[in-house]
């Protein structure tokens, strides 16, 4: 074995480093001096002295900035070492890189590589601030280990013996099924029963693979029984809350732009005629809370392989992301056990995302991230991914009896077994040990070349049907797609990434970076070729078949057999009960401060409402061309945008607009108006920056609590009760959304519930890029509007929440008057009018008056009195600050002041004040007075400070 | 007229083709890619092409270093190549992972040093990624084609590993041809304007010929006024555009 160490010279900047040493730092570590990282490569095989040096020289090292040692080079005298390497059977990307370049510089000795880390720390530090160091900063031990011995370069050989695995279902009584199923197949006795009856009626025992399949299919995860159970809340009864609320809505809308919705990976809407586009938003909530890097990258690379894999492949062309974790400032005493920190798991996601979405040459162009304690142990991650085909591609497609099953991409490892069952489940301080497997490592370069090479054979016809290997594996991918005709698989066929995989182990691994193809076999040479040439894995591991029946093999000997009817047919619909009462959230009684100019502050630099500029910059918004509006707009490039818009086509003016709305705040008073304010909000945001509602689509993700419990399922009824109501008016259709349940982290003394979250994303078709508006002031003189009535809706707002409370007047939303609105603020946007528009959101006014004036670099002036009220309000604070719905600060030029005017008539609307070149935000009150006067700088300062890492 | 033929050499991980795709067909040009091995088993030809670009990417996933993989792909098998390409008058143009390519096969900047890569591109001084629109000064005195008659441009970076270092010695025998520099086109502007710590604000170099040119920041991805980021507050400036670069190599390769 050779082992060779990589690190900066003497006298170059070592950013790494650095950054490591800050780090330590902000964990109040104040003795650490000096910090170096070195890269570790082990090698195993025979080299002689000269192909060593050329490796470590040519390949390995940077000749201007890096140096090299081989073999190692003692710990210097003063220095503690902390060396970190992956676990076994974790695989590192680098390592296939490494042998390739090995390779090509024309060495073929070299078998095994592994990678791993040294950190030298100087500075006066016991043994348990290491391990604290180590514990917080270095290691995750879901996926790394310290390095105590000399470090193995092989992996422990693994061999499997093929052994024929049954259960005897028929001999279990109920408590041996609950036990059989507890922590693995996470199903209730009634559906274990269903499986035993099955098999007694077929008389045999079932084999273990058999069950797991089973288990998959009817998964939470993979079919949503919450959603589809019958569900009595009080005296009413809900037949399957899905097609009884967001689907209804989307069906009696019967927009006829809506060509695929909620039956493919994706919800697919008409473009230009000439293409179509596909919009999905995912979570990876589970995995990102034990490996926030591996769970979050994986969770974008998932959600990338959707549009793909939806009709005939769409390409991707944007990627959104949201965020909810636990407070970056939590102290580390108030982590529960088995929890890592919120500023930990922010990192790690961060990384993750950027690093995934950055390599695959998607733009992230929008997103949010938001906070709250209760994320602590079960932190959201929401990845979309928006896609573009061909009007002709837009329909899942349909294999004949005969057609290979061509699985390509990703190798097959033990990555994210029982991934899918383990987000049926709650979280607990064993979770870390227990989930280890359930984490996935990916490779943004895998999924590339995949991408690259289908994307070739769907514009040659290569293939009949395309589908994605996400949660559940080939079991649910397979399974799924041979429903209609019947599939046989042969198991040792799927390429592995190392040997000692079980054929069950094979079929429900969540390795990622795998697609399934169709192929008609007159056209599998073609397809090969396509693959081989892109340096991609394409295999051909089944057929389907004629048999509706689901057939699986292991070296030609029968390891399943089931019948699709039974598989995707046979889950009995849930009965489930839910309760809901309105929570006691008194409003609270306060004084109206004199100067509401420190609250301005508070809220500008609160968590939820400050700059993510940090996390912006970091994502590539910009590949591949299209940009129109970024996240980040205004005079010095770093105002908070409304909504991303993006132009698609080279040769069309035709853009998609993408937002977001998201307020956990207003579900802790009732979950029904919190929908209905995430429906208002991403709808606002598309208004904003120059959009209209002809064509909205939706996408709902909702992220509860365990459905089991009552209260739970009661505000989750709430919230779907509140989509319905609110496409109809507004005229958006969903087209496609997702569930992660079970979200709550039992401490042992009790359970942390996430706040009920969802996200609701909004995706429109807008017919000229050229008329897009951004939020930043334009020019000193103009006027602002305020368009929309502003009523005593303080609940859950952010200024409540700086003075300590919840309240109780939630913001609702009037969809009727919303929607005439909006048509008539579209209708001003399109004459070119609106020289900046804002939707106003978290803070009211007060915020959003802050943003346009710093993002423009301007002065504003607002008069108070003049806002147009929906209810009588006497304080100042109110006003300013209310969070009431589907209102706009918009800038007017003076000359446009009438035919503005008269666009807006009939809607609530109000002139309340100017743009200044003061450079100053002042407020005057209802009375006149002034009761808030602010340097802009100052307050952008207040803005920007909390996530300036 | 025939067309000028464009060739994309593309490994896995690359993705800014499709940007450097349009920029090219929107300057009247057929821009083809292949892949490495393509050219390798002589499936496509370089010499059927007036312009080599590499662009943008992760290729292999930016392990080791930045462009290190492909670079070292390259240079035992296609560099002699290359520089007999450049030397028949043909252009190479390496955008963000192609110039670390070009810099780490040692094409770029074609100076003898005391190694075989005199020059690198290495982790920004920030330690991060990062994606921010600059601003560039020409250098118009340099031999560079693709720069001919421009003076400035404002483009997004995106990159990680965007600081030149250079061999002692060296830094003084480059061929600079873009630097980073505030709006008022001054240099010495420091972080944010020279967004990765690079000396001499160093951008963008080329070789002494002129002919090959390699840049970090995304030339390709302005070429249309809606890309700039306020372009919904100032008026156009068509004399910032990016596109310049792809019209210049275009316009010579006409000649070839």
């Amino acid at each position: 074995m050779y082992r060779i160490e990589v690190s900066v010279k003497e006298g170059f900047a070592d950013p790494r480093s650095e950054g490591l040493q800050k780090d330590i730092l902000d964990l109040g570590i104040k003795t650490v001096e000096r910090v170096k990282v070195s890269n570790i490569y082990l090698l195993e095989g025979n080299l002689n002295e000269k192909e060593l040096q050329a490796i470590c020289r040519e390949l390995l090292t940077d000749p201007i900035v890096e140096e090299y040692f081989s073999p190692e080079q003692p710990a210097p005298v003063g220095a503690h070492l902390i060396e970190v390497a992956y676990n076994p059977g974790v695989m590192d990307p680098v390592e296939d890189s490494v042998k390739r370049g090995i390779r090509d510089l024309g060495i073929n000795t070299v078998n095994a590589v592994r990678t791993a880390k040294k950190y030298l720390l100087w500075g006066k530090l016991s043994e348990s601030t290491l391990q604290s160091i180590s514990e917080k900063l270095l290691v995750n031990s879901i996926v790394q280990h310290v390095v105590a011995k000399k470090e193995a370069v092989t992996l422990p050989s693994a061999s499997y013996k093929f052994q024929l695995a049954h259960f005897d279902l028929a001999a279990m009584d109920d408590a041996a099924l609950v036990e059989l199923s507890k922590g693995r197949f996470w199903l209730n006795l009634e559906e274990m029963k269903i499986i035993q009856a099955y098999f007694r009626r077929v008389g045999r025992k079932p084999t273990d693979v058999e069950v797991e399949t089973v288990a998959q299919t009817w998964s939470e995860h993979c079919c949503h029984k919450t959603f589809k159970s019958k569900i009595t809340l009080g005296k009413k009864t809900i037949d399957n809350l899905m097609k009884s609320t967001v689907m209804k809505a989307t069906r009696e809308l019967n927009k006829p732009w809506c060509l695929s919705v909620f039956k493919d990976n994706a919800g697919v809407i008409d473009f230009d005629g000439r293409h179509a586009v596909c919009f999905k938003v995912e979570t990876h909530n589970h995995p990102s809370a034990v490996e926030p890097y591996g769970g979050a990258a994986t969770g974008i690379g998932g959600v990338i392989r959707d549009p793909l894999g939806t009709g005939l492949g769409a390409f991707p062309i944007l990627n959104t992301d949201v965020f909810c974790f636990g407070p970056p400032d939590l102290p580390h005493a108030n982590l529960p056990k088995g929890v890592l920190h919120p500023r930990r798991i922010f990192k790690g996601v961060r990384a993750g995302v950027a690093d995934y979405g950055n390599r695959m040459g998607i733009p992230t162009s929008n997103g949010a991230v938001l906070f709250d304690e209760r994320y602590v142990g079960n932190p959201l991650v929401y990845c979309g991914t928006v896609g573009i085909m061909p009007a002709t591609m837009t329909q899942k497609g349909l294999q004949k009896p005969g057609d290979l099953v061509l699985l390509v991409g990703g190798k097959t490892g033990r990555d994210g077994i029982h991934g899918v069952t383990f987000a049926s489940g709650e979280l607990d301080k064993e979770s870390e040990t227990l989930s280890s497997s359930s984490v996935q490592i990916g490779n943004a370069i895998v999924e590339k070349k995949a991408l690259d090479a289908i994307i070739q054979a769907r514009d040659l016809g290569l293939y009949s049907r395309i589908t994605d290997v996400g949660g559940g594996g080939l079991s649910s991918a397979v399974g799924e797609m041979g429903e209609e005709t019947g599939v046989r698989v042969d198991l040792e066929k799927v390429p592995l990434k190392y040997a000692g995989l079980s054929y069950t182990e094979i079929w429900i691994s969540e390795s990622q970076e795998r697609m399934i193809l169709a192929v008609p076999p007159d056209k599998i040479e073609q397809a090969l070729a396509i693959f081989r040439n892109e340096d991609a894995e394409a295999t051909v591991i089944g057929e389907f078949t004629d048999t509706k029946r689901l057939q699986l093999y292991y070296n030609k000997t029968l390891v399943c057999d089931l019948d699709m009817a039974f598989l995707h047919g046979g889950l009995p619909q849930l009965q489930r009960e839910a309760v809901w009462q309105p929570p006691a959230h008194p409003e609270p009684e306060f004084k109206q401060p004199a100067d509401l100019t420190g609250d301005l502050k508070k809220i500008l630099g609160s968590w939820n409402v400050c700059s993510k500029e940090w996390v912006i910059r970091q994502y590539d918004h910009e590949v591949q061309g299209t940009s129109v509006l970024k996240p980040l707009v205004g005079v010095a490039n770093d105002g908070p945008g409304d909504a991303a818009i993006i132009k698609p086509l080279a040769d069309s003016a035709k853009g998609i607009i993408i937002s977001n709305g998201i307020n956990p705040k207003y579900g802790d008073i009732d979950t029904y108006w919190m929908a209905a304010s995430a429906i208002d909000e991403a709808l606002r945001q598309v208004i904003a920056v120059g959009g209209n509602l002809e064509e909205v689509a939706l996408l709902d993700n909702f992220c509860w609590g365990n459905p089991e419990k009552p209260d739970r399922l009661g505000t989750l009824v709430r919230a779907a009760q509140a989509c319905y109501d609110m496409a109809v008016v507004y005229g958006a259709p969903f087209v496609s959304g997702k569930d992660s349940l079970y979200n709550e982290y039992e401490t042992g003394k009790e359970s942390i519930c996430i706040p009920p979250t969802l996200l609701i994303s909004a995706m429109a078709v807008m017919d000229d890029v050229n008329k897009a508006v951004s939020m930043d002031c334009k020019k000193a003189g103009n006027l602002i509007y305020l368009i929309g009535n502003t009523y005593k809706e303080l609940g859950g707002s952010h200024y409540y929440a700086v003075h300590g409370s919840i309240g109780s007047s939630v913001p609702k939303v009037n969809p009727q008057k919303g929607k005439q609105l909006m048509n008539a603020l579209s209708k001003a946007t399109k004459e070119g009018i609106v020289k900046a528009c804002h939707d106003l959101s978290e803070g009211g006014i007060g915020v959003a008056a802050a943003e346009m004036a710093f993002a423009g670099s301007l002065g504003m002036t607002l008069n108070l009195k003049n806002v147009p009220l929906g209810e009588p309000i006497d304080r100042d604070d109110f006003v300013l600050f209310s969070e009431s719905n589907t209102r706009f600060l918009s800038e007017v030029a003076p000359q446009d002041k009438a035919a503005f005017e008269k666009i807006m008539s009939g809607t609530d609307f109000a002139e309340i004040g100017k743009v200044t070149a003061s450079k100053k935000l002042i407020v005057n009150g209802l009375k006149g007075k002034s009761m808030l006067e602010a340097d802009i700088a100052e307050l952008k300062e207040a803005w920007q400070k909390p996530l300036r890492w | 007229m025939k067309k000028v033929k464009v060739l994309m050499l593309r490994a896995p991980g690359t993705n800014r083709d499709i940007d450097t795709r349009i920029a090219f067909e929107q300057c009247g040009a057929e821009a083809d890619s292949a892949l490495v091995n393509e050219l390798l088993r002589q499936e496509k030809r370089l010499m059927d092409y007036q312009i080599l670009v590499i662009p943008g990417g992760f290729t292999y996933g930016d392990d080791i270093s930045a462009g290190k993989i492909m670079a070292n792909e390259i240079r035992p098998k296609l560099k002699e190549d290359i520089l007999k390409f450049v030397a028949d008058g043909r252009l190479v143009l390496g955008i963000c992972n192609g110039f670390q390519v070009l810099v780490k096969t040692g094409i770029l900047p074609g100076i003898k040093g005391k190694s075989a890569q005199p020059v690198t591109l290495t982790n920004n001084d920030s330690g991060k990624f990062e994606c921010r629109w600059v601003y560039l000064k020409v250098n118009e005195k340099s031999p560079c084609i693709f720069t001919k008659g421009m003076r400035g441009m404002y483009v997004p970076i995106a990159h990680g590993e965007g600081k030149l270092v250079a061999e002692p010695g060296i830094a003084e025998k480059l061929n600079i041809v873009v630097q980073y520099v505030d709006e008022k086109f001054k240099t010495q502007a420091g972080y944010p304007y020279n967004p990765n710590g690079s000396i001499n604000d160093i951008a963008g170099i080329c070789d002494a010929s002129g002919r090959i040119f390699g840049l970090m920041p995304h030339a390709e991805d302005f070429i249309r006024w809606t890309q700039h980021p306020r372009w919904t507050r100032e008026t156009p400036r068509e004399d910032l555009y990016g596109l310049q670069i792809f019209q210049n190599a275009v316009a010579w390769a006409k000649g070839i």
